[in-house]
């Protein structure tokens, strides 16, 4: 096989930029800023890698119509996965201005460094079709993650969870592996378009369904869809704020990416079916199963926390849920606006809680009383993001669960999938009721100690709180903005 | 023109924030300015129409990955209604001179809620049209569960949940609408077009329908009615049945009737029964609550009863004389809710008929008194208001369809004058007239007993909107009939059945 190493380069240019940017941030840490304070190294850190970021998503765009598909599959690069790396990019650059707002650790520059880790192999993840890669890759941003998670060393809880979720983790990797390796023994090869060449039901053999089966463990996992998020209220709850706004942020957008690629790229032949009175044996039946415990039991338990991480765990999950009928529709790009727009509300609500959490002290849905009188902005921006995961209009959480609603519609024969829909109307009009519940907090309860001070995140937190508030309100009012990126 | 009004609407619910937290007069004066505005707009916008046919606003690509279009437009339908919410926006703001707490804040989730409302009426895109559905639905929770009184925050959270409800049935019809007919298009005169099929409209029909009639107090769904609007504070139970109720009503008609002509004539007998049912019902209720604001709830449901009947009688007659009672029945129940709410309520402190039953309150109070004679009166449906136009009207056209449910309306009525005579002789003329010297009853301090220049101002305006109406009918009549000659409504034509 003859490789041009050059153009190899050329088109990993944006991925080599980040891992640069990754030893920028460990050696000004460990050379630079040994006397600096933990703050002002902090925000050091995060600054360079915003700075590395910026770069790599110049090149991105500069190459943003590119076309690709290098070593079999193993780079594939379309428009839509440039402008998805574009998002994660995003994404990471705002978790870790969110890692300033906190003092969980001193050592920030590991911290930094492991964010952009991940970000590296979210960026590998949504550029291969090689069932290796897609491997190495997820692997690459769990281990990452793990890491995050565990980071607040004072904290018992949260190397409970991160032992909770790299258990997990470890085991969902193995089946995905072994399911992936049966996908190889019966096809011959680790490249999407030749196992989808090689695979139907025509060579009907049950370790096809093994291997579909243990692919959708390994990934259901990622995603946190039942029964496979019992790690998610614990990592939500324990992680550093800003390590759980990006596992429940470009982590989900990467792996619904490279879920839906792998299912309808490399495994069209066996979609099998879950339509009403058509269940055939396959993926879609799967995954439909995946959608409606995830709506119905997310939603459920969502309804009886206290604790705002764990409620936004459970919702999380529900919205696991909704993504998934985007996935069963068909349709990439509903897919990835619900996934992205989806990140960018659940990193704003984790910077408030981050911000709630530092400044306040607070962690309870009962801790938001009087927010309004407390903190108008955060107040503010947070009834954005809620509402906008409830689905209230013209917010982006609206539109997103409609396009994912009316893909899901169009999907099979007579009445197809509108049990599903159905479902997943009456699982949203569940999760309002909590939803307001916290929104009662910010709005209508009085603040449980008259005059208590006021809360404020520091200032750039603060900005780019209203950044991601108004990105919120305009992808809902104008999809267009990120549709057009995502065909 | 009239897309000002939800510009200005929404305009003005922001610079609410501007405003200093503290400022309570500039809040006021700055959401009277707003709702004038919105009025004055729709009132010379709907002079400018002229006619009553479909006249297109706005049309502007919105989403064009699924063909949604920003498509503003107004037919006679939308222009009363258009009215009715300026007007409503204008008194409700009048009736809430005297709101301390929050200021701000209340008008700002108050002119939001009005923007919403404004935009449902003037939407023919019916993805749009369901954006502004929905964006009505939180400012209501809000401004129940912070400034309501009685179990606020259950009847806000209750209030919410069936608009929620309602709206994902609505939902699941656009979806099954836009999918089925695969016409990448939510324009509803597009859509209004495609002949859906049969067995599809069945099951769609009544989805739709029932979603948007939650909102108007469709029997048996009603029951977020009277709790939500004896909850909320005075301008927004001025609101909820006022205009939020209509935009319930105004779904049915718009959306669900004109969409699936055919589920509708399969299910006409259904909800028409339901329609009588709870005209009979509400004000069987109504006639044995001990509550003022419950009486005038569950009256609500009872007269938006005859709206949805006449939407069910599918003549022109029985439509527009829905269409007419909603205009009117929003003016009245306004005025009634503004007269129990302010004028008894916040000096009374107490909305429990036996206990206002002692205090004569036709004495301290002569003006509500007199205001609250009128506005039962209209609501009886005394000729020379607007209520018995629009009921007549309801009742011919019933009567040509649903000889018989007609007859059970017409019991409906009787109904409604007991309960209406009870109520008036128990909260404010009853009691000895000796142990009242003429002087406001205990509990509240001097002053507090006038009736303040706003209210007046408020409750002359209402009176004189019904009166205006009940005189000379055609004044609405000529915008609303027109309007069911639209290509809108050819679906429900061709089927012989308009």
């Amino acid at each position: 096989m003859n490789v041009d190493y050059l153009q190899l380069l050329k088109l990993l240019a944006p991925e080599c930029v980040v891992v640069l940017t990754v030893l920028a941030v460990l050696l000004a840490d460990l050379q630079l800023w040994r006397n600096w304070s933990v703050s002002a190294r902090s925000f050091g850190a995060a600054s360079v890698l915003t700075l590395g970021f910026g770069a790599a998503a110049g090149l991105l765009i500069w190459k943003r119509a590119v076309t690709a598909d290098l070593l079999g599959g193993s780079l594939v690069l379309t428009p839509v996965s440039q402008h998805v790396k574009l998002a994660l990019l995003g994404l990471a650059v705002v978790t870790a201005w969110l890692c300033t707002e906190g003092k969980f650790t001193q050592h920030v520059g590991e911290f930094m460094a492991l964010i952009a880790l991940a970000t590296t192999g979210m960026m590998l993840l949504v550029s291969t079709e090689n069932l290796l890669l897609v491997f190495v890759a997820l692997e690459l941003v769990s281990l990452s993650l793990y890491v995050l998670t565990a980071f607040n060393k004072g904290s018992a809880r949260s190397a409970e969870a991160a032992l909770k979720y790299f258990l997990f983790g470890g085991m969902a990797a193995a089946f995905m592996l072994f399911g992936f390796s049966f996908l190889y023994g019966l096809t011959g090869s680790i490249h999407l378009p030749i196992i989808a060449a090689k695979i139907s039901w025509q060579a009907a053999d049950p370790l096809t369904l093994v291997a579909i089966v243990f692919v959708v463990v390994g990934f259901g996992f990622k995603i946190a869809a039942v029964p496979f998020h019992l790690w998610a209220p614990d990592a939500y709850e324990g992680a550093p704020a800003s390590a759980a706004a990006f596992i429940a942020s470009g982590s989900k957008v990467a792996s619904f990416f490279i879920l839906g690629k792998l299912l309808q790229v490399g495994l069209p032949g066996v979609a099998g079916s879950g339509a009403w009175k058509a269940l055939a044996p396959g993926w879609m039946a799967v995954i439909a199963i995946l959608a409606t415990a995830s709506m119905v039991f997310g939603n459920l338990a969502a309804l009886a926390q206290s604790s705002l991480r764990r409620l936004l765990a459970y919702s999380a999950i529900a919205h696991a849920g909704y993504a998934l009928l985007g996935l069963i529709g068909g349709s990439q790009s509903a897919l990835l606006y619900y996934a992205i727009t989806y990140a960018v509300t659940s990193m704003g609500v984790f910077g408030v809680v981050a911000v709630m959490e530092n400044r306040a002290g607070s962690e309870s849905v009962v801790g938001l009383a009087g927010l309004r009188e407390r903190s108008p902005l955060l107040a503010g921006v947070l009834t954005v993001f809620v509402l906008s995961l409830a689905g209230i209009p013209p917010l982006a959480g609206f539109f997103g669960k409609f396009y994912v609603f009316i893909a899901a519609a169009k999907q099979g024969e007579g009445l197809g999938y509108w049990w599903l829909v159905a479902l997943a109307l009456a699982a949203s009009c569940v999760s309002l009721y909590y939803y307001l519940q916290v929104l009662k907090q910010v709005w209508v309860v009085p603040s449980e100690r008259p005059g208590q001070g006021g809360v404020a995140g520091g200032i750039v937190v603060s900005g780019l709180l209203v950044v991601l508030a108004v990105v919120v309100v305009a992808l809902g009012c104008a999809p267009e903005l990120l549709l057009r990126f995502l065909k | 023109m009239l897309a000002w009004t939800l510009y200005i609407s929404f305009a003005a619910a922001a610079a609410m924030f501007l405003l200093k937290p503290d400022s309570r007069q500039g809040a006021r004066v700055l959401a009277l300015v707003a709702a004038l505005a919105g009025l004055a707009v729709g009132v010379v916008g709907a002079v400018q129409h002229s006619g009553g046919g479909l006249v297109t606003i706005q049309k502007l690509p919105w989403v064009p990955t699924i063909g949604a279009e920003y498509h503003l437009a107004a037919d006679g339908i939308s222009l009363t209604l258009v009215i009715l919410t300026g007007l409503a926006a204008v008194v409700g703001i009048l009736f809430s001179w005297n709101v301390e707490h929050r200021t701000r804040e209340f008008f700002a989730f108050y002119l939001a809620l009005i923007g919403g409302v404004y935009g449902v009426f003037l939407s023919f895109d019916l993805l749009l049209l369901f954006v502004f559905y929905e964006i009505a639905i939180i400012p209501k929770y809000f401004l129940i569960a912070i400034w309501g009184s009685t179990r606020r925050e259950y009847a806000a959270m209750k209030l919410a949940l069936y608009s929620f409800i309602g709206s994902a049935m609505v939902l699941a019809g656009l979806v099954a609408a836009y999918v089925v007919s695969g016409a990448q298009t939510f324009n509803l005169i597009e859509l209004a077009k495609y002949p859906f099929p049969v067995a599809f409209q069945n099951w769609v029909f009544p989805l739709v329908f029932v979603g948007f009639a939650i909102l108007a107090g469709l029997w048996p769904f009603h029951t977020w009615a009277p709790t939500g609007h004896s909850a909320a504070p005075t301008a927004a139970s001025m609101l909820l049945a006022g205009v939020v109720m209509k935009l319930g009503a105004y779904g049915c008609l718009r959306v669900a009737m004109t969409l699936f002509p055919e589920g509708l004539a399969t299910w006409r007998n259904v909800f028409g029964g339901l329609a009588v049912v709870g005209i009979v019902y509400g004000a069987l209720v109504a006639l044995t609550q001990r509550d003022f604001k419950f009486v005038i709830g569950y009256s609500s449901v009872s007269h938006m009863g005859f709206v949805l009947l006449g939407l069910m009688t599918l003549s022109t007659i029985g439509l527009s004389g829905a269409v007419l009672q909603m205009f009117s029945h929003g003016v009245i129940a306004g005025l009634l809710f503004g007269v129990v709410g302010r004028m008894v309520y916040d000096r009374e402190h107490t909305r429990d008929l036996d206990e206002l039953q002692g205090r004569r309150l036709g004495r301290a109070m002569p003006f509500a008194a007199v205001t609250f004679v009128i506005a039962g009166f209209a609501s009886m449906g005394l000729p020379g208001f607007s209520g018995f136009v629009a009921e007549l009207k309801v009742l011919i056209g019933a009567w040509q369809t649903f000889p018989k449910l007609a007859v059970i309306a017409g019991v409906g009525i009787v109904l409604g004058v007991a309960y209406t005579l009870r109520t008036v002789q128990k909260a404010f003329f009853s009691g000895d007239l000796e142990d009242v010297p003429g002087t406001p009853h205990g509990g509240h301090g001097a002053g507090e007993g006038t009736i303040t220049l706003p209210e007046k101002i408020g409750a002359a305006v209402l009176i004189a909107t019904t009166v205006v109406i009940g005189l000379y009918p055609k004044l609405l009549l000529d915008w609303i009939v027109p309007s069911f000659s639209t290509p809108l409504f050819d679906g429900l034509r061709k089927g012989g059945l308009l």
